[in-house]
């Protein structure tokens, strides 16, 4: 699958605090919690402001602190396609391939792509290519199970399609 | 080869004799875990796969702890979503809300034991490594899966070893070592990886204040904390297990990724300033910050021992008069203790404010939420912009000694400056 689209930019360890505040966990309703996202970062106006199909693209340690699915959520509900970044936190990174929102670790990428970029991700092959520059890099594989996890749209699905002897 | 503590738990709940670094594996759980806060998703995704048993509703906790006593209809909806749920399925765990954080409940009934595997739906999961347990957080759909089958699937974590050697300095508390240790390494510093505990300062420390060590290994970016059992653990269990345990200890020859070799003597009361864990200062050089707000309590540090600190200090003292001091035993049976040894006497005579368990202000949910630009020296785990209220808030990060000397001062201060330890020593 290939993805394109515009980037917005975010620093080092962007915690789940910050993509979406606690006062907010008194749902669990994916619109309710997108209308939120991101409110409490360097962009509180992302939610307002950015269009289905814009990137995030942050630096290391994206998603640290709590272990709350409502963050991954949120993003994905937002229309966010894909969430490159140099580190994942350990939770956030099995929450966002358990719900099937993708995920690309590209620390080479991170640093030239600046806020306001057209980036294209190709998730097979794991490239990120930056359309405003010219420039590609390569992303960290994932071992298989987890791709298979992500391609089956999470780990419901997975499991579901297992059992049915389809995975 | 040699195998670490964490190796071993691993390989015994995967049916293997040995597990790797890196190696993916499907491990059986001895207790699924999750709150108000993260056990709706799980029952919602339950509920839309058509998922209508549980593994075995002997080894499931659903503790109401986050926004409870519900702070509004919203919460109140959520909580209900839980107890339903319970009921159903006829959890064994099930507490409501008043019974405090499940990271205070779980170890101190007995109910999680040593050589555990313990996944649970909220981060702070990895408290139960203080008592030689696998624990570790995981998402409401991983947490779904696993009421489901009784199995996660986990990468086996390198360990990392922090050893902290000699005796802790007056005032100095586990909180302090686990403070040290991420402003070493950073919040990243264990990225998915295994953080074991030892030396001889931590086999002095009570098992709670391992408990706030292994609390806070996720602020690290740590997969788990974990400290190997040893009498202490085995006396603290003893007393309270529900079930059998099992001791697993380090082999001499385990390999690790890196160790850490510190001197506990030469640490002091550290505090961690806006907006990171990692961002440590020693509480001398912190002692010109003014606070709004003094925050007892949490998962991290409201424990019995935590409580009986803090009254040392605020014994025949009172509150400042620009401070609020919000004092939040962790768990029922902390509170209905902390009565009977008159602790809550002190604190209310002091000017506190005493309320019913509850996660609370630690997350910024209710019960001393922070206005924009108030300041709150807390006990808690995280001081990440807006996690206790207003965005443009701060939380300063302290153990139960020092937040309670702050707030007598109205700024941070050392409880030296508000109790002296002579005087102490002699009325004791």
């Amino acid at each position: 699958m290939v993805i394109r689209g515009k980037v917005w930019k975010f620093g080092d360890n962007v915690d789940t605090d910050q993509i979406i505040p606690a006062r907010y966990l008194n749902t669990s309703d994916p619109k309710e919690l997108a209308k939120h996202v991101m409110e409490d970062s360097e962009h509180p106006d992302f939610a307002e402001k950015h269009h289905t199909g814009d990137i995030i693209v942050a630096g290391r340690n994206f998603g640290s602190g709590s272990s709350r699915e409502h963050a991954p959520i949120s993003i994905k509900y937002a229309g966010v396609p894909v969430v490159i970044a140099k580190s994942f936190a350990r939770i956030f990174f099995r929450n966002a391939i358990n719900i099937g929102l993708p995920i690309v670790e590209a620390p080479s990428a991170v640093d030239e792509i600046n806020h306001g970029d057209e980036v294209e991700v190709d998730l097979d092959k794991g490239i990120v290519r930056n359309l405003t520059t010219g420039k590609e890099y390569t992303a960290t594989k994932f071992p298989q199970e987890l791709q298979a996890i992500l391609k089956a749209g999470g780990l419901m699905e997975y499991a579901k399609q297992k059992l049915r002897g389809n995975a | 080869m040699g195998m670490t503590i964490t190796e071993k738990i691993l390989a015994d709940h995967s049916g293997k004799k040995e597990v790797y670094p890196g190696e993916l594996i499907t491990a059986k759980i001895d207790l699924a875990m999750a709150n108000d806060v993260t056990a709706p998703l799980s029952i919602k995704t339950l509920e839309k796969y058509g998922i209508d048993r549980i593994f075995d509703p002997e080894k499931v906790a659903l503790v109401l702890s986050h926004f409870v006593p519900a702070k509004d209809i919203k919460s109140a909806e959520q909580a209900k979503i839980v107890r339903e749920f319970a009921k159903k399925h006829k959890i064994k765990w099930f507490f409501p809300e008043g019974e405090g954080i499940e990271h205070t409940i779980l170890p101190e009934q007995g109910i999680v034991v040593p050589g555990d595997l313990v996944i649970g739906a909220d981060s702070h999961t990895c408290t139960y490594g203080g008592i030689g347990a696998f624990a570790t957080g995981v998402g409401s759909t991983d947490l779904a899966y696993a009421l489901a089958t009784g199995e996660i699937w986990l990468k086996v974590p390198h360990s990392m070893k922090f050893i902290f050697y000699g005796k802790l300095k007056p005032w100095v508390m586990g909180k302090d070592l686990i403070l040290h240790t991420i402003g070493q390494i950073g919040v990243d510093g264990a990225l998915y990886k295994a953080m074991e505990f030892d030396g001889e300062a931590i086999r002095d420390l009570s098992i709670e204040q391992r408990l706030t060590i292994t609390n806070m290994a996720i602020e690290a970016g740590g997969k788990n904390g974990i400290i190997a059992p040893d009498e202490k653990t085995i006396e603290y269990v003893s007393a309270r297990a529900k079930k059998p345990w099992k001791i697993y200890q380090s082999d001499a020859d385990a390999q690790y990724l890196e160790v850490y070799e510190w001197d506990a003597d030469k640490i002091e009361p550290l505090v961690a300033w806006p907006y990171l864990p990692s961002n440590v200062h020693p509480v001398s050089e912190s002692t010109h910050i003014t606070i709004d707000q003094a925050f007892i309590g949490s998962c991290t540090n409201g424990r019995i021992e935590d409580l009986r600190i803090a009254a040392t200090i605020l014994k025949g003292k009172k509150v400042h008069p620009y401070v609020r001091c919000i004092v939040i035993p962790a768990s029922k049976s902390v509170y209905h203790q902390a009565l009977r040894e008159g602790l809550i006497d002190i604190f209310l005579e002091a000017g506190c404010v005493v309320s019913v368990s509850t996660c609370g202000p630690c997350l910024g949910g209710h019960m001393g939420i922070l206005a924009e630009g108030e300041r709150c020296i807390s006990t808690s785990n995280r001081n990440f912009p807006g996690r206790m209220g207003h965005p443009k808030s701060e939380a300063y990060l302290a153990n139960p000694a020092v937040v309670a000397a702050s707030a007598v001062l109205g700024r941070i201060a050392h409880p030296e400056e508000v109790v002296k330890l002579e005087e102490l020593e002699v009325s004791t």
